[in-house]
């Protein structure tokens, strides 16, 4: 689904990944982790096509990312959705419009089914009706992500990538969103590519975890053999006090 | 985990007697092709059939639109589906009755409302400006009290972008327009016989009129509306914000900065300008009358009283006063939205390019009697 091989990239002189490799099959839901900096935002933009790495190749849905023609290139862009960490709403649209742009874009759903799908998407993310008016300097930091996650559902998409999709969102809307994603997981076999901070999250929604440290990838496994793993990173992240109360309370729904 | 059956199948409908089964995948990517063709054979499909979803790969919500449209907003009487299918029927079945809340449409009582709108924008625009300029007039005193509190760095730095970076084009267009209005000057006056008076006609409408008028419309269109964009772009990504959360001034770091590097360089800006212009005119003098260099610069300043130089200068402060002051003021307006910064930049031009020629029009009746030659 995504592969990348030996990614290369640096900003200046400061280098951010090195040989990095990445295979990500259909149907995984891959979390991925790293400090604060260690070049996730950037691995999931490079993914996108909005940066290209100087080295290395990005492949997706078994293509090289940038061949064949502007068509081809825009329908594949059409295979994925995206959330930024910020959001990156249209500010000057309004949140049903934000909503319905990829799929008025499309042009294949009528007015009407619009804005069913549109009423749905925002049920899905726990937003009222009646935001569906509110300009998104209007809305609060965790009411932007719910809109921009709408947002990156609408076509739903083979391919999710989230960059930090539950940070700002309060425990009870964490939750829910991870049994949306399992459910759409589920109805539309959907792969999913996250980066995220919230070993609860994590823990409930990965099949398998890429860890990102030393301008790599340095161990993709499932959440148990991770755990297992012994890098000073994965140690401070799983093994800190939050991080053993979330596995704790994990492994607690699974017994 | 499930399996990747997503093998690619096209979306396809068998009616047979009174059973409809469906199969392949039945996502918005795959339907997207033959999307009229399907939505035919659903309306066509007869009432009270039996609906088969069960060999349908994927499922996805606007599938589930248009089956529940085909349906007629109801479920169908017998239907054989997963339960994931039947989440997603139900989740659309929940939404398809309710109407999104649209924004209000426009009526006759808008228009009144708009119209008053109207009015008190403009009288908040005045009431914003006045505040602004007494917000600026009290952070001056600040600054002459507490001179170590003066932003001289960024008024320097705006001296430098606002003035010194505008020199090469301010050059270009004064030299032109000196050029082409000596050129068309000299025609007439050539069929007069009044050729020396060239250099009146270029000394006195450049100097006191053309020059400031002239830079003023050229340093609105390039600083006024960079001034007006960086503040703006300043709100949206809440930087203002910050800055006021942090105790800094915006009105002394940012604003009062900007308007007096603008009122420094204005006057020595108009005065390049017009040098460039009278260069032009002088060239295009010595081309088309045959009027020396030497003979013009001797005449400049018997024709062209000195106190005319200092209305230029001036009208060079003033000018860029009320540029800055504009910008800033239509700057500090934008709402945290793209929409409301492209509009305030429009406005900031508008308003400072009508603002400056109006000025200059107060001011030429008011120095009606100073530096004309009689
Ligand atoms: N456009 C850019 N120019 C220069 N450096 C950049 C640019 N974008 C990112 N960087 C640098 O690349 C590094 C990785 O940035 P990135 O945004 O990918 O981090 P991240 O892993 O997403 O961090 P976080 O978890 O805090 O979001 C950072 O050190 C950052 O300073
Ligand atoms: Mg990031």
């Amino acid at each position: 689904m995504v592969s990348l091989t030996g990614i290369g990239t640096r900003f200046g002189p400061t280098v951010i990944h090195e040989g990095l490799d990445l295979e990500v099959a259909r149907g995984e839901m891959v979390s991925l982790v790293g400090g604060s900096g260690s070049g996730k935002t950037t691995l999931l933009r490079h993914i996108i096509g909005l940066t290209r790495p100087y080295a290395g190749q990005v492949e997706l849905f078994g293509e090289p990312l940038f061949s064949g023609s502007a068509t081809v290139q825009r329908d594949r862009r059409r295979r994925f959705g995206v959330l930024f960490q910020q959001g990156a709403l249209c500010s000057a649209l309004n949140v049903a419009e934000n909503i319905a742009f990829p799929l008025r874009e499309l042009r294949v759903a009528s007015p009407a089914e619009v804005d069913t799908l549109v009423a749905q998407k925002m049920a899905m993310v726990e937003l009222e009706p009646h935001h569906a008016v509110l300009m998104p300097a209007e809305l609060s930091g965790g009411m932007v992500k719910r809109v921009a996650l709408a947002r990156a559902l609408v076509l739903e998409p083979e391919l999710l990538l989230l960059d930090e999709p539950t940070a700002g969102l309060d425990p009870d809307r964490s939750a829910s969103f991870v049994a949306l994603i399992r459910e759409l997981h589920k109805r539309l076999s959907l792969t999913v590519m996250l980066v995220t901070h919230d070993v609860d999250t994590l823990a409930a929604l990965s099949t398998k975890i890429a860890v990102l440290a030393e301008r790599r990838i340095v161990s993709y496994a499932s959440l148990e053999e991770t755990v297992t793993f012994d890098h000073p990173f994965v140690e401070r992240f799983f093994g800190g006090e939050q991080g053993r109360r979330a596995l704790a309370r994990h492994h607690g729904e699974h017994r | 985990m499930m399996d990747p059956q997503g093998a690619d199948g096209a979306p396809g409908i068998v009616v047979s007697e009174h059973k409809v089964s469906l199969h392949g995948d039945w996502t918005l990517r795959s339907i997207a092709p033959c999307v009229s063709g399907l939505r035919r054979s659903l309306a066509a499909v007869p009432a009270g059939a039996a609906w088969s979803l069960t060999e349908i790969g994927r499922f996805d919500s606007f599938a589930a639109t248009l089956l529940w449209r085909a349906w007629g907003g109801k479920w169908a009487a017998s239907l054989e589906a997963s339960e994931s299918q039947k989440n997603a029927l139900d989740a659309i079945s929940r939404h398809a009755v309710q109407r999104l809340p649209k924004p209000a449409c426009w009526t006759l009582i808008d228009f009144v409302v708009g119209l008053g709108a109207t009015v008190l924008v403009l009288l908040s625009h005045i009431a914003d400006m006045i505040r602004l300029v007494g917000q600026l007039f009290l952070d001056l005193v600040h600054v002459l009290r507490h001179p170590m509190d003066a932003p001289l760095k960024e008024i320097s730095a705006g001296v430098y972008k606002m003035g010194v970076k505008a020199m090469p084009v301010a050059a270009l267009v004064g030299f032109l327009i000196g050029v082409v209005l000596s050129y068309l000057s000299a025609l007439q006056l050539k069929a007069f016989g009044a050729d020396i008076f060239i250099v009146n006609i270029l000394g006195l409408g450049i100097i006191r009129e053309l020059g400031p008028v002239l830079v003023s419309i050229l340093v609105a269109g390039r600083s006024g509306s960079a001034m007006t964009a960086q503040l703006g772009v300043m709100r949206v990504t809440e930087e203002i914000d910050a800055l006021s959360a942090m105790g800094i001034s915006r009105t002394l770091r940012l604003v009062l900065p900007k308007v007096v590097a603008l009122t420094l360089a204005m006057p020595l800006l108009v005065l390049w300008t017009s040098g460039m212009a009278l260069l032009g005119g002088m060239v295009s003098a010595w081309i088309q009358l045959d009027l020396s260099f030497a003979f013009f610069v001797d005449t400049l300043p018997k024709a062209v009283p000195i106190a005319n130089l200092y209305i230029g200068f001036f009208k060079g402060a003033l000018f860029g006063l009320l540029i800055a002051l504009i910008a800033c003021h239509f700057g500090l307006r934008v709402k945290p939205n793209t929409e409301s910064l492209s509009a305030n930049t429009t406005a900031s031009v508008v308003t400072a390019i009508t603002m400056v020629i109006l000025a200059d029009a107060v001011l030429a009746i008011a120095t009606r009697s100073i530096g004309v030659p009689l």
